[in-house]
């Protein structure tokens, strides 16, 4: 290729890019506004109860990225929330409310942590990807049953995924309790051996692999979605079922694939967790990571890019609280509620319609 | 109703209709699709405003802006698609916002039974008030929703297309009901297309073409072939097409193909046909009467009940639909938006649709190569002129004619065997519909077999080699289409004759 | 070594009901929600918060009745924020019960700690005291089971009846009962479709506040976090188990409560893992929306009615 050549399709490259960094800005406007929504009303509860808003976000901020040790459990935090968003928003690319990905990602960290604790004397390249599969195959396996009793007998996924997280709470709990319960008062298993550990990014810190496992997981669940056959029926059955039909797509196929898949996912964030920060199956380890998922997947305007600024930011929110928690006094459950308000704001976005209409948005600029 | 005026973007829906109805009396609107029938009466019960044109009842003029005023001035309809709560039964319903009360707060379940059992005695429509709804058949329920219009003292009823849904004997229940309703003093305005019928019960008919009054016929006077002609009848005639290519070859076959539809009724009762190599067979009919039906059970989308269908003379009857299009089955949905294109799709993510998991497009069985499609869309673009921004645009944003030559371009991109086109020119323009007929023309020539099924009886008299009529979910008659015309098919679509 | 006989007994029994009637009260909340047309998966929020503003207004003003009444308001409030998000909004009805779910829980939990200054635990207050029916307790068995237990025990049997007399013998039921099924048949007749949901909606919040009540009033006289252990959904499960009819799910209600009352005393037993009959609830729950998935839901549920 010549010189010219080269510079122009650089030029074109740029171009493209500039239009897509453009347009991606635009299109995330909704979700800017329902994060500023929240934080805004988020204040509005702190000051309400005696707290400082600004004492508070501002430690919070410090302590998410003030310092290495706190860039290190922001990414941290953001790690397994944003596996549990990508399960969440491939299937609602396909129509499906996953709302089962808590449960899938504790079945994936059991079966991560059954491989980890046995199977000894492997060596770290076979073990751990082994270990990491097993999470696959859990998370997997319990997005299947939802997935197989929907397109069988048309049993509404909500309800269906939700349940099964509990199930997967109390039989895994079951689990570390009596059969491979560790010596001692906590209900955990024993450690998982060394080759199957995740290696640690940071010292200090508990960043674990698991982080650049679910950057990877963002990348690939976006690859997915966009340029491959399957992705492409996936969105086609989400957009217009009918159509899809008519085309010969089969919708149950596809559901069945995208709640597996999601499952998958889930499992693997479940995996990072158990064999990246905790090194052990314990009961309860999750705070409720399925549910932030939703609301970054949310926040993150339902793209799995998107979805890595959301899940920083929400880790950030996570991580920061806690320093908050221990300089301000502040509660821990502020992070809840300003989740719960985002979540909330991005429910109905006709919200913003009727805001505007009634010329809401003057008022904000003009006591700004 | 004077001068009655109504545009739909752009469209002539009535065009100065003048339209009256004396007490105790039943006349029929009488039209093909689209003529504007529904238009007219939908105006009267205040769904639509009409543009120009005044409304007289009982001599007073009258602004109807909602169906409660036209309630509260004694008028009542009856639509083609029911409004039943399912779970509820017959009293319930039809006492539903104005229910009678017992205690203040206490339904008062046995006036209601008794209310009605007095209503449907005294204009012989019979109905047990206390059965639930969707237990009942058709014929029933229509008798509720007549009862429903009744209970809230409708002195003027309208009836849209009520013997589509009704069997036979329904018929003839419906018309005992209407003659007691006459004898009641209620007039009635019966829309149909249903030629026989609206005969039989008629004081008087009307008959709508386009948008416009083409004849109105009193009881002693009433000539089924003159009704046909000022339906269907064409000041210049249609010159049917030259086909040159024309071949003995057998591409599709269907045999006595059966199949229930939604309702569980039989849509399809025994549908028998063929369509030859480079042959453009046109199915004229009213819509409802088994099109959708038949449409996708040819697809794959509807189970048989029985019948065979082969294509080329291989059997493919329990073929998926995947199968179906992979073997050369193609089709131009009737309802584009609904089943034709993903609308938040690109324009050339559609133009693959369907085969996105073949070769080149799918490589390692994964992979999509949107280089290909890439390829593919601008091919396509220009080969059919698209008129889009960029081949990113969403479908959404396209007009109804563009959206169509993409679904066209999709479909006879792929070298097709055979061609389902339903209603294709429907909601577009002149010039797009002209360039879908050139299109299917074109595919004719190139060997494809094409089944055109369209209630624009011009463009199936203009396209077709034969025409086949169904009706009533059965084909009643076919025609070479040199020797017959649009009279005979009128009369053949309308059900007043039969081979 | 306590034998499986020992524990089936009247008090079994007893318990069984106590433990039902928070699922009483929450699944006819989601009947009146569903029959009116709008999903409504945040009754475990709504639960839960009723639950801590029963505890909050005995703690202000040490009548737990006060409380009982607190607990409804507030759940009718999370009702009244549903419905506006989901009806004037025609927001997602999954997405707005996702959200007030995880406002509850951070929400109670968060105030508190700033009140009391724990996240776990409330303080105790004075909880509802059971009351005794005088000629109903004397009666064998039954008496035992029935004739002593919280008022709320007993207002959810009135709550019972009185709903199945509403929604199926008056006016307002059939119309809820239109909205739901035919929104459009409905509102040609006349009805107020929307007001009929927001009604719905509301009542539904401050039946499952009523619930919440019962588990921070009625049974332990303190608000716990995250107490409802997704009870809320249960009731949900109930609902559908009982056929969207308040005397099914009411009988949905006391099998799911045996189910949790056997569990706790087969703890003693030995014979299975606590944590195994925790998960037949769910189990159940499965089995019922996956067999009874095709069974008539009120058909207009997860679409926004929009008047043409």
């Amino acid at each position: 290729m010549t010189e010219d050549n080269i510079k122009q399709k650089t030029r074109q490259i740029l171009e493209k890019a500039r239009l897509k960094l453009i347009t991606s800005l635009t299109d995330s406007i909704p979700q800017t506004i329902a994060v500023i929504g929240a934080f805004l009303i988020g204040a509005i509860v702190l000051a309400a109860t005696g707290y400082s808003p600004l004492e508070a976000y501002g430690t919070m901020l410090a302590g998410a990225f003030g310092d290495i040790y706190g860039i290190g459990q922001t990414l941290t935090q953001a790690t397994p929330i944003l596996f549990t968003a990508l399960a969440f928003l491939l299937a609602f690319k396909c129509g499906l409310f996953n709302l089962g990905a808590e449960g899938q990602l504790i079945i994936g960290g059991f079966f991560a942590a059954v491989v980890g604790v046995s199977l000894n004397g492997l060596p770290v390249f076979i073990h751990l990807p082994l270990a990491l599969l097993a999470g696959i195959l859990g998370g997997a396996i319990w997005g299947f049953i939802p997935a197989i009793l929907k397109a069988k007998l048309g049993a509404h996924e909500v309800i269906t995924t939700l349940m099964s997280s509990y199930v997967a709470l109390y039989v895994t709990s079951y689990f570390v309790n009596y059969p491979l319960k560790a010596p001692g008062w906590v209900s955990q298993t024993i450690p998982i051996a060394a080759s199957a550990e995740l290696p640690r990014l940071l010292p200090v810190t508990q960043l674990s692999a698991a982080f650049i496992l679910s950057i990877a997981a963002a990348i690939a669940t976006a690859y997915l979605l966009e340029k491959t056959t399957i992705g492409y029926e996936i969105r086609a059955i989400g957009l217009n079922p009918a159509a899809a039909e008519n085309a010969g797509i089969s919708t149950k196929r596809g559901m069945i694939l995208a709640l597996v898949i999601s499952g998958a996912i889930a499992g693997v964030g479940g995996a990072g967790e158990i064999l990246g920060v905790h090194r052990r199956f314990i009961d309860g380890f999750s705070p409720g990571y399925g549910w932030d998922g939703i609301a970054v997947a949310l926040i993150g305007g339902l793209n799995p890019l998107g979805s890595i600024i959301a899940a920083i930011l929400f880790g950030a929110i996570r991580s920061g609280g806690i320093s908050m928690n221990i300089s301000t006094g502040v509660p821990l459950d502020i992070i809840n509620v300003l989740q719960a308000l985002v979540v909330l704001f991005v429910a109905a976005p006709k919200i913003f319609e009727y805001v505007k209409k009634k010329g809401g948005f003057k008022w904000l600029k003009l006591s700004t | 109703m004077v001068g009655i005026t109504k545009s739909f973007s752009g469209t002539l829906a009535n065009d100065g209709i003048d339209f009256d109805v004396k007490e105790g009396e039943v006349h029929s609107l009488l039209g093909e699709n689209g003529a504007g029938k529904t238009v007219l009466m939908s105006i009267l019960y205040g769904l639509y405003k009409p543009d120009q044109g005044k409304i007289f009842v009982k001599g007073k003029e009258a602004k109807i802006e909602n169906p409660a005023k036209a309630i509260s001035l004694g008028i009542g309809m009856v639509h083609q698609h029911f409004m039943l709560v399912p779970s509820l039964t017959v009293a319930e319903n039809i006492v539903l916002g104005s229910e009678p009360e017992k205690y203040r707060f206490w339904l008062d379940s046995e006036k209601a039974n008794e209310d009605v059992t007095e209503l449907s005695r005294k204009y012989g429509l019979e109905v047990d008030p206390k059965t639930v709804v969707n237990t009942l058949p058709v014929g029933v329920q229509q008798r509720v929703e007549i009862l429903k219009a009744l209970f809230r003292r409708a002195e003027f009823l309208i009836l849209d297309e009520p013997t589509s849904v009704l069997s036979p004997q329904e018929v003839v229940g419906l018309f005992k009901a209407i003659a007691a309703l006459k004898q009641q003093g209620k007039s009635v305005v019966f829309i149909s297309h249903k030629l026989k019928e609206v005969c039989a019960i008629s004081d008087r008919i009307t008959v709508l073409k386009r948008g416009r009054i083409s004849g109105t016929v009193n009881k002693e006077n009433i000539d089924m072939e003159e009704l046909a002609k000022m339906m269907v009848g064409r000041e210049i005639p249609v010159v049917p097409l030259q086909n040159p290519f024309l071949q003995e070859k057998v591409v599709l076959q269907a045999e006595g193909l059966k199949a229930f539809d939604k309702r569980k009724m039989l849509g399809l009762k025994s549908v028998t046909f063929k369509v030859h190599e480079s042959e453009i067979l046109g199915m004229a009919g009213i819509e409802g009467n088994g099109q959708s039906e038949l449409i996708e059970v040819l697809m794959g989308l509807r189970k048989l009940d029985e019948g065979k269908i082969l294509l080329n003379g291989k059997p493919i009857t329990n073929a998926s639909v995947h199968e179906r299009i992979k073997s050369g089955f193609s089709i131009i949905p009737e309802d584009r938006q609904k089943t034709g294109l993903v609308l938040d799709f690109s324009v050339s993510d559609n133009l693959i649709l369907g085969r996105q998991d073949q070769p080149p497009f799918a490589e390692k069985f994964y992979k999509l190569n949107l280089e290909k499609e890439s390829e593919l869309a601008q091919e396509l673009i220009q080969e059919y002129s698209i008129q889009t921004p960029t081949k990113e645009t969403p479908v959404r944003h396209l007009s109804g004619g563009t959206q169509q030559r993409v679904v066209v371009a999709r479909e006879f991109s792929r070298q097709p065997k055979f061609i389902i086109a339903s209603q294709p020119t429907r909601g577009l323009d002149i010039g797009a519909a002209e360039y879908v007929r050139r299109k299917l023309i074109e595919m004719r020539d190139k060997g494809c077999a094409i089944l055109l099924i369209s209630a624009d009886l011009d463009e199936v008299l203009a396209l077709s080699d034969r025409i086949a009529v169904i009706y009533e979910g059965k084909i009643v008659a076919v025609r070479e289409h040199s020797k017959t015309n649009e009279l005979e098919i009128g009369l053949l679509m309308t059900g007043a004759a039969n081979d | 070594m306590v034998e499986i006989i020992d524990i089936i007994n009247a008090g079994l029994f007893a318990a069984a009901l106590r433990m039902a009637t928070p699922l009483v009260f929450t699944s006819i909340g989601g009947i009146f929600s569903e029959r009116a047309g709008i999903v409504n998966i945040a009754l475990e929020g709504m639960m839960l918060t009723g639950a801590f503003a029963g505890v909050l207004a005995t703690f202000a003003t040490g009548n737990p009745w006060l409380g009982v009444i607190a607990s409804v308001l507030a759940g009718g409030l999370l009702g009244y924020l549903h419905a506006l998000l989901t009806v004037k909004f025609a927001g997602n009805q999954i997405i707005s019960g996702t959200g007030i779910n995880l406002l509850a829980l951070g929400g109670t939990g968060y105030l508190c700690q700033a009140i009391w200054g724990s996240r776990g635990a409330s303080q105790s207050v004075k909880g509802l005291e059971a009351i005794s029916i005088p000629l109903l307790k004397d009666i064998p068995f039954i008496g035992e089971i029935i004739g002593t237990q919280t008022p709320l025990v007993y207002i959810s049997i009135i709550v019972v009846v009185l709903s199945y007399i509403l929604l199926f013998k008056t006016p307002m039921g059939l119309r809820i009962r239109a909205v739901g099924e035919h929104p459009a048949a409905a509102d040609t007749t006349g009805v107020d479709v929307y007001k009929t949901k927001y009604l719905c909606v509301v009542l539904s919040g401050m039946l499952a506040g009523l619930g919440g009540a019962f588990l921070s009033l009625g049974h332990l006289s303190l608000f716990v976090n995250g107490m409802t252990g997704g009870r809320g959904f249960i009731a949900l499960a109930a609902m559908i188990l009982g056929g969207w009819t308040p005397v099914g799910a009411l009988g949905a209600s006391l099998i799911f409560g045996f189910a949790d009352a056997l569990q706790m005393r087969l703890q003693s037993v030995a014979l299975l893992p606590s944590q195994i009959i925790l998960t037949l609830p769910y189990i159940l729950t499965i089995i019922v929306v996956a067999v009874f998935a095709r069974k008539r839901a009120p058909p207009s549920d997860y679409k926004p009615y929009m008047k043409e």
